[in-house]
């Protein structure tokens, strides 16, 4: 399954976020933020106690089950006279979260919470970014990894000069996307797949911002 | 007309470039010293592209300047920073004011620099530019449209001959030669043995090959690329010889240890030439030329 992987911004601009905002209700997500911890029941209590401690008035708590989904709005109406009494929401889910419910409540929307990137859990409690989204698909190409997403620089015929044993010139701890692929395809006998010179990519998938109806 | 570079690199003889690094500023005294220094010694002079993602007076200017002096410059350009767009329109300004060698580089990440929050393009990668240099020279840009006015380039890229795993590695270095690359210039080499093997195989493509030579400052200096700087291995005994080098004796000691390599890369015809990078101590060129016998 597909998650949304978030980290929590850091105090000071959270703090300076909500500068003004004296009263908040601050709303976490039942879904991807609570298995990363980023914005479950626990995450959301700290933060009320924190911001409790800066001086803040917290009117109200929730952890809604899925931020994005457009059910929010009708589950947000139990706490209509929390939300009132606000002066601004603090929400801590995901972009697309914040998205749904700054379109539904008639209330000033601040972020706790940056969304890094759309990943898969490939062990416990670890995520990884295996697609970008970006509307031109070459992993027909490459084993079924996707370079665009796994390599740092998103390079289409092989390793750059960086790769060091395995791992990427920005992170000892990041896999280099192009050993993985040529692992891969020597695997499955088909480096002469990683052999054919790939042109320049096509960034024009999809222009941003993405629009899709379905044909009528 | 095939560049003067072109031309050494066809005519036989043993190569020797050097590299260049832009000031960070537009103080070009150091630079326009070290030029003047070693113009007339090497074949060609590489003035790098923001060489660590560190930004600086750019290396097409820095090219200018080799020109203008009366070197012969191959322009480094990384993917880095510029799109297809720019990286075409260079290449047409750098054809017109002369400069028509080229190595062609993906570039360092943006976060290994000094402006590490900075968008890393890499609309290209490294041998899809030599193939963009080739279709310039064809009278077209990317997208197929005549050029008014043609270019003439000697494109080169890079290997890294000790890279790990080695074969990934090679299949790219096999794509930029497919690409049109003339020249490769390589990653650093201290282990001849292990270079030679490389060479065993490099030398079924018709491309030249330039042993990339980076001067050794000091047993740290040496530690510290083995362990940050992908694809240099600088062996035991190399470290051992730098840290035995009495006080004050280090750099000298280093470029004993660079002569003595490009001598025997030359004596025993090992590869096409050199590429001498004195990072940091650019006028050291000279010695290290002179120590391996070739001035």
């Amino acid at each position: 399954m597909i998650r949304s992987i978030t980290q929590q911004k850091p105090m000071e601009e959270i703090e300076s976020l909500i500068d003004g905002i004296n009263r908040v209700f601050i709303i976490g997500c039942g879904t991807c933020v609570t298995l990363t911890q980023t914005g479950g029941t626990m995450q959301v209590e700290a933060m009320k106690k924190s911001l409790s401690e800066k001086g803040k008035v917290v009117t109200g708590t929730t952890v809604v089950p899925v931020a994005c989904d457009n059910l929010t709005a009708d589950i947000l109406r139990e706490f209509e006279a929390q939300l009132k009494q606000a002066d601004g929401l603090l929400i801590m889910t995901c972009a697309f979260g914040v998205q749904t419910i700054a379109r539904q409540i008639n209330k000033i929307t601040v972020p706790a919470l940056n969304t890094l990137f759309i990943g898969k859990e490939t062990g416990a409690g670890e995520y990884n970014e295996v697609c970008t989204q970006c509307g031109t698909c070459v992993i027909g190409e490459t084993g079924g990894i996707c370079p665009v997403t796994a390599c740092h620089k998103g390079l289409v015929n092989g390793p750059c000069g960086g790769t060091n044993n395995g791992k990427c010139e920005i992170d000892s701890n990041k896999d280099c996307a192009w050993t993985m692929i040529y692992n891969r395809l020597k695997e499955l006998g088909r480096l002469d797949i990683m052999r054919i010179y790939k042109k320049p990519r096509n960034h024009l998938g999809e222009p941003s911002p993405g629009k899709f109806q379905i044909p009528a | 007309m095939p560049s003067a570079f072109k031309k050494a690199l066809n005519s036989g003889k043993f190569i020797v470039t050097c590299e260049v690094a832009p000031a960070k500023g537009t103080n070009l005294e150091k630079m326009t010293h070290h030029i003047e220094l070693i113009k007339d010694k090497v074949d060609a002079m590489n003035v790098t592209d923001h060489q660590s993602s560190v930004m600086r007076f750019p290396s097409l200017g820095g090219a200018l300047l080799v020109k203008e002096l009366g070197g012969e410059p191959i322009l480094q350009m990384t993917c880095r920073d510029r799109n297809r767009l720019a990286l075409q329109a260079d290449l047409l300004f750098a054809s017109s004011r002369g400069i028509n060698n080229v190595l062609c580089l993906t570039g360092d990440s943006v976060m290994l620099g000094d402006h590490k929050e900075a968008k890393g393009v890499f609309d290209l990668d490294s041998s899809q530019l030599v193939a963009a240099i080739k279709k310039l020279e064809k009278g077209k840009d990317m997208a197929g449209n005549e050029l008014d006015g043609g270019v003439s380039f000697c494109a080169g890229a890079i290997v890294t001959p000790e890279a790990k795993p080695l074969e990934p590695q090679l299949i790219k270095f096999e794509k930029k030669i497919e690409a049109g690359a003339e020249f490769i210039q390589t990653q650093a080499v201290y282990d001849l043995d292990n270079f030679k093997k490389f060479m065993d195989y490099a030398r079924q493509f018709p491309v030249k090959i330039l042993a990339g030579i980076i001067l050794l400052t000091s047993a740290p200096m040496a530690r510290f690329m083995n362990k940050n700087v992908a694809g240099v291995f600088v062996p035991q005994d190399l470290i051992d010889e730098m840290a035995a080098a009495p006080k004050g004796g280090a750099l000298n000691k280093g470029i004993e240890i660079a002569g003595r390599m490009i001598r025997k890369i030359k004596e025993e015809n090992i590869c096409d030439g050199v590429h001498i990078m004195a990072i940091g101590k650019e006028e050291k060129v000279i010695d290290i030329m002179a120590e391996a016998g070739l001035l």
